[in-house]
């Protein structure tokens, strides 16, 4: 799969409180509405200015905090193709690829802000348009591989009926 | 080789011999899920027509953390997992009963099980040796439709703690230093094991504090191996037939070894925004503040309340300090009631309100206002933690927000024990 599209940078320990805020608790049952204010803790205007297909990249401890399964979904229904950052949180990392959302370990110290970047997921490579440079990510786990392929948890489960790792 | 807590839970749960690396297809022994959880995944399972549990006895909706209900959306969401309960079997807990974690540890979790819960405190179990994780609602959905879930089996950091505690230095000063030390994500994809003597002479109410709060290093899981104090404390729930001696094999291979000595800390305080940004309570006087709240899964429990009513008898809270206390389930409130704490909390001018999460996810009862400070027994102060994000969140033991109460500034409990 190529994703291709611009870099919104934001910093280290973007928690899912940045992300999904709990004072919008009563939106959860209407993602619609809470994707709206998606990291809007983080950056007032980003829900209006993201465009299909960009990127969010962060620093280290990408998704710290909470479980809600809301942040990385309403992150996807903004339009972002892959979230890229240094580190993520565990459990942020697999609702991500659970709800088909590609997460990429690498080293975005070396992405502006705007930079247009190319990701070849199949090929593990992410292109710097902007810069020229290209950049390796960490490879996602044998499992989360076979669950982003299916389309995320559920469609894995459904598919297989089942865990189906072998 | 010998094995860690966590290889040996799961490779009992997968039932084949696994180690740190690999992949283990374990057997779920309790899933739970929150109100703020709990919808997006009833949801999700009746999308795939899988709205089943495999074991209604060990599979619990918690209404918690918007408990009662301050509004009409959060009431539906209720309905919602109430149907879901009647439809499946499985246990419905109350508005009234209090913090999942809580109740989990009061009733449901045992020694050797797999625990995992739709929110990320989940780990608090990890204190009565169960490999309890906390995971999204898919995920939670799944392993309780289904019995089983997967995990890589964590490599893990052993803490090993020594020494005696000072007078007014606890269990909390402990994980804040901790986490102050490692990191927020110093224990990322890892396992912390907690054992030494500091830990072996702990009750289980202060273990618990130390389990819940791994999640705050990046861990997986914060496991203690089960001993007479777990078996106790089973006991006092009418359970003593749940437990199972475990521990880690001697020659067991950690990837990291933490040592500290407890007999050195000081009374310790997290500074907005994140867990790691640690510092000496006595650093930060002068710092006012305007609510203190004592309560949450992390310290709502009844030897937190005890400390903090020790230290509010007969004293009355500053006049611009308000302080809000929430006993963490109905047992704890019960038990509170009966000790007289809530009669010094309320003597004391504070606001005592029924068990749940209180203001600590920023949901209802005691939001910020801009600017404003509150110092908390919670586990979390990032930024928006409790309902705006032009708050400021401090966390501390409870005897630090006993004595924060009364001074209104962020107060050192050894100058009030």
């Amino acid at each position: 799969m190529i994703l291709e599209g611009k870099s919104w940078k934001f910093g280290d320990d973007i928690s899912t409180d940045h992300i999904a805020p709990g004072r919008l608790f009563h939106l959860r049952s209407n993602l619609p509405e809470l994707a709206k204010h998606v990291l809007e803790d983080a950056d007032p205007e980003f829900a209006e200015k993201v465009q299909k297909g960009d990127f969010v990249v962060g620093g280290n401890n990408f998704g710290l905090g909470s479980s809600r399964e809301h942040a990385p979904t309403i992150i996807k229904m903004a339009g972002v193709g892959a979230v890229l950052a240094k580190s993520f949180a565990r459990i942020f990392f697999r609702n991500a690829i659970n709800v088909g959302l590609p997460v990429l370990e690498c080293d975005t110290d070396r992405i502006r802000e705007g930079d247009v970047l190319r990701v070849d997921l199949s090929a593990g490579v992410i292109e710097n348009k902007s810069t020229g440079e290209k950049l390796d990510f960490v490879a996602l786990p044998d499992v989360m591989i076979r669950i982003l392929n299916d389309g995320g948890l559920l469609a894995h489960i459904e598919k297989h009926q089942g865990f189906k790792f072998d | 080789m010998g094995k860690t807590l966590a290889e040996k839970l799961l490779s009992t749960k997968a039932g084949k011999e696994v180690v740190a690396g690999e992949l283990a297809i374990a057997q779920v022994d309790v899933a739970f899920f929150q109100d703020g959880t709990g919808p997006l995944a009833v949801r999700q399972l009746r999308k795939i027509n899988l709205e089943k549990v495999a074991d209604s006895k060990r599979s619990i909706l918690f209404l918690d953390h918007a408990a009662p209900s301050p509004r009409r959306e959060l009431s539906n969401d209720h309905v919602l997992l109430r149907g879901f309960a009647e439809k499946t079997g499985a246990v419905l807990s109350e508005i009234n009963e209090g913090v999942c974690h809580q109740r989990v540890i009061e009733t449901f979790a045992r020694p050797g099980d797999v625990v995992i819960g739709a929110d990320s405190h989940s780990c608090t179990a990890g204190a009565l040796c169960a490999f309890a994780t906390g995971m999204g609602s898919t995920d939670v959905a799944v392993g309780m439709a289904l019995g089983r879930t997967w995990f890589r089996v964590p490599s893990t950091f052993r803490v090993v703690a020594e020494g005696k505690f000072q007078k007014g230095v606890y269990s909390k000063d402990l994980i804040l230093h901790l986490i102050g030390k490692i990191g927020a994500d110093g224990a990322t994809y890892r396992a912390l094991e907690f054992g030494g003597g500091a830990i072996d002479k702990m009750g289980m109410s202060e273990r618990l504090t130390l389990s819940n709060m791994a999640v705050e290093a990046g861990a997986k899981v914060g496991l203690i191996a089960s001993d007479a104090v777990t078996e106790a404390f089973l006991k006092k729930y009418v359970r003593k037939a749940d437990f199972k001696a475990i521990s880690p094999d001697p020659d067991a291979v950690y990837e990291r070894v933490i040592e500290m000595d407890v007999t050195q800390l000081e009374p310790v305080v997290s500074c907005p925004h994140t867990v790691d940004n640690t510092r000496p309570a006595k650093e930060l006087a002068g710092t006012h503040v305007h609510q203190v709240f004592i309560g949450s899964c992390t310290n709502g429990r009844l030897e937190d309340l005890e400390v903090a009513a020790r230290i509010m008898k007969g004293k009355r809270r500053h006049p611009r300090t308000r302080v809000i206390v929430i006993p963490a389930s109905r047992s704890v409130y019960l038990d509170a009631l009966e000790a007289g704490h809530l009669k010094v909390f309320v003597e004391a001018g504070a606001t005592v309100l029924g068990p749940g999460c209180g203001p600590c996810v920023g949901v209802h009862e005691g939001a910020l206002g801009d600017g404003e400070v509150c110092l908390s027994t919670q586990n979390r102060n990032f930024k928006g933690r409790m309902g705006n994000p032009e708050g400021l969140i401090y966390l501390a033991s409870p005897a630090t927000a006993a004595a924060t109460a009364i001074k209104g500034e962020i107060a050192d409990p050894r100058e009030v024990l």
